[in-house]
């Protein structure tokens, strides 16, 4: 998301200054020729594709009405399982990352032998392929019949993509902890806080904070990758839609299955946005202060 | 030196790598003085006073803090910096807490005070530095003097034996500075201990009892400020003041 104004293309940089001294609105008639410039070119491209020979095909393997009105209640049941396993999942990152975070951020020789134990687990798992840590898991696990682990492949796929995810997880809360200024640090120990109730009250605080965009996205990444659960055999939304594609001879499942995705991630996404030019205009107010 | 000492620092040195930053620091504060550091950016000053509160380890010599050696090995850090404030140039207010946060965190989790005692306490400090009003705004919609007055605030909520200020009014608009040496003015009128490290030369002969120059690392002279400002015995100390005089800071 860049911060291009449509319909406003190519000004030379004179005019350009003019218009960040006039606020950087877009006046009514750039409004005006954005909006009539998008409504045109979509028409086309509609036109275009509706009367393309193949459409007719592509309409009825993706798009047969009658499949997608029956599939869609069956779909949103079993995406049920996948909203249950990344809201599962993204709790355990939540706190699991945080802790490794911290514990890669200890300072001092002693802590070395924990600093290291984090960034192995870090680079083992953002060098692994999510599907291959699920397999691992899930098929692994079980078949072991350890006393007293779960023998469930449902359990363990919550498991591994929360390993994985707490992986990228970590080097973002660690990143935050980093962009917090030494000084204050410096502020909280000068008060007689310990190195813990610095971590805690000041260096946390702050970092979560500068973090939540990020954060989300990876949050969303964990979303789109509950549905790789499915190569274990669990009836979530992915396995739900083949099931019903072989049954139907029609695609139209996974289409009804993207837009449920759809549906809950651009919401996320566009929030992501907004949260990330707010901090934006937050730190060009600041800085001149 | 017969008023019971506040501070005692003997053979101080800090060294950066191979940089040497302090080569040999002596000084004594006695209990109720106020010491101003004076010399040119880079001589040490800001150095010394964040050794004395430990935030930089040293290399060698002693500090000794109302009778307690507290470069001593095994000294609990903690227990020291609660006794000693500091003020930084650069205010360094926690952004994410409101002014009277700022202000109770410390005494809240550091010396175990109630929230609503905390929060009594900060009011009366808050009150007596004119922002009252400003307990509930965030520090970034103040000015850089009411910040500082807040971090002044926040440093005397730990009931400090020894505030130390490291030129506190170095990052202020000229006329912000005003009300940040008046707060300061009024403190040393109540006998708080203070080591100043300031630029604010006529500040410092209006305010200190004992005036230091440093340079290059070392105490070079000290002396009252009458005596300091008028007629410096170290032709280094003039030359300083000479070329403060030239900028028109004093």
């Amino acid at each position: 998301m860049t911060g291009h104004v449509p319909g406003q293309p190519g000004l030379p940089p004179g005019d350009r200054r003019s218009k960040i001294l006039s606020g950087g609105e877009p006046g009514a008639r750039s409004v005006q020729i954005a909006v009539a410039s998008t409504v045109i070119f979509f028409t086309v491209v509609a036109v275009l594709v509706v009367n393309s020979p193949g459409w007719a095909a592509i309409k009825q393997a993706f798009f047969e009405r009658d499949v997608l009105r029956e599939s869609v209640p069956e779909i949103v049941r079993a995406f049920g399982k996948n909203v249950f396993i990344f809201m599962t999942a993204e709790a355990i990152v939540l706190v699991w990352a945080l802790f490794l975070a911290v514990l890669r951020s200890l300072p001092g020789p002693v802590f070395a032998p924990l600093r290291l134990l984090a960034i192995g687990y870090t680079d083992l798992f953002r060098g692994l392929p999510t599907i291959l840590v699920i397999s691992l898991l899930g098929f692994g696990m079980p078949a072991l019949q350890l006393q007293g682990l779960p023998t469930s492949e449902f359990f363990w796929a919550i498991i591994a993509l929360s390993l994985v995810y707490s992986a990228y997880v970590t080097e973002v809360y660690r990143a935050g902890i980093e962009s917090v200024h030494p000084s204050q640090i410096a502020a909280a120990r000068s008060l007689g806080l310990g190195r813990w109730q610095a971590m805690r009250f000041v260096v946390l605080p702050q970092a979560v904070r500068r973090v939540m965009p990020p954060l989300l996205n990876d949050f969303i990444g964990l979303q789109k990758d509950s549905a790789l659960v499915s190569v274990l055999g669990v009836v979530e939304g992915l396995q739900t839609a083949n099931i019903l594609t072989q049954r139907a001879f029609n695609f139209s499942p996974f289409v009804a299955l993207a837009l449920v995705y759809l549906v809950i991630t651009i919401p996320q996404t566009r929030f992501v946005d907004w949260l990330v030019e707010r901090d934006r205009r937050r730190r060009q107010a600041g800085s001149t202060v | 030196m017969s008023a019971p000492e506040a501070l005692r620092i003997e053979g101080l040195h800090k060294a950066f790598g191979d940089l040497e930053v302090l080569r040999g620091i002596d000084l004594v504060v006695a209990d109720h003085e106020v010491v101003c550091l004076i010399g040119a950016s880079g001589s040490g000053k800001s150095t010394l006073l964040r050794c004395i509160n430990l935030l930089e380890p040293i290399q060698a010599g002693r500090i000794v803090i109302e009778g307690q050696d507290v470069t001593e090995r095994g000294v609990d850090v903690n227990q020291v910096r609660r006794r000693i404030g500091i003020v930084f140039q650069s205010f360094n207010l926690f952004p994410h807490m409101n002014v009277l946060r700022n202000v109770t965190l410390a005494p809240q989790q550091v010396l175990g005070r109630s929230r609503e005692q905390a929060t009594e306490e900060a009011r009366v400090l808050l009150e007596r530095f004119g922002l009252l009003d400003k307990a509930e705004e965030f520090p970034d919609r103040l000015s850089g003097g009411q910040q500082q007055r807040v971090a002044i605030a926040r440093a005397l909520a730990m009931n400090p034996d020894l505030l130390l200020l490291d030129e506190i009014t170095s990052a202020l608009d000229p006329v912000l500075v005003a009300e940040v040496l008046d707060a300061i003015r009024e403190l040393a009128a109540t006998g708080m201990t203070m080591v100043i490290a300031t630029h604010e030369m006529g500040f410092a002969r209006d305010v200190a009892s004992r005036v230091c120059f440093l340079d290059d690392g070392r105490i070079l002279e000290e002396g009252a400020p009458a005596q300091m400002f008028s007629e410096p015995t170290e032709p280094r100390t003039r030359e300083f003041l000479d070329r403060i005089i030239a900028a028109g800071r004093m």
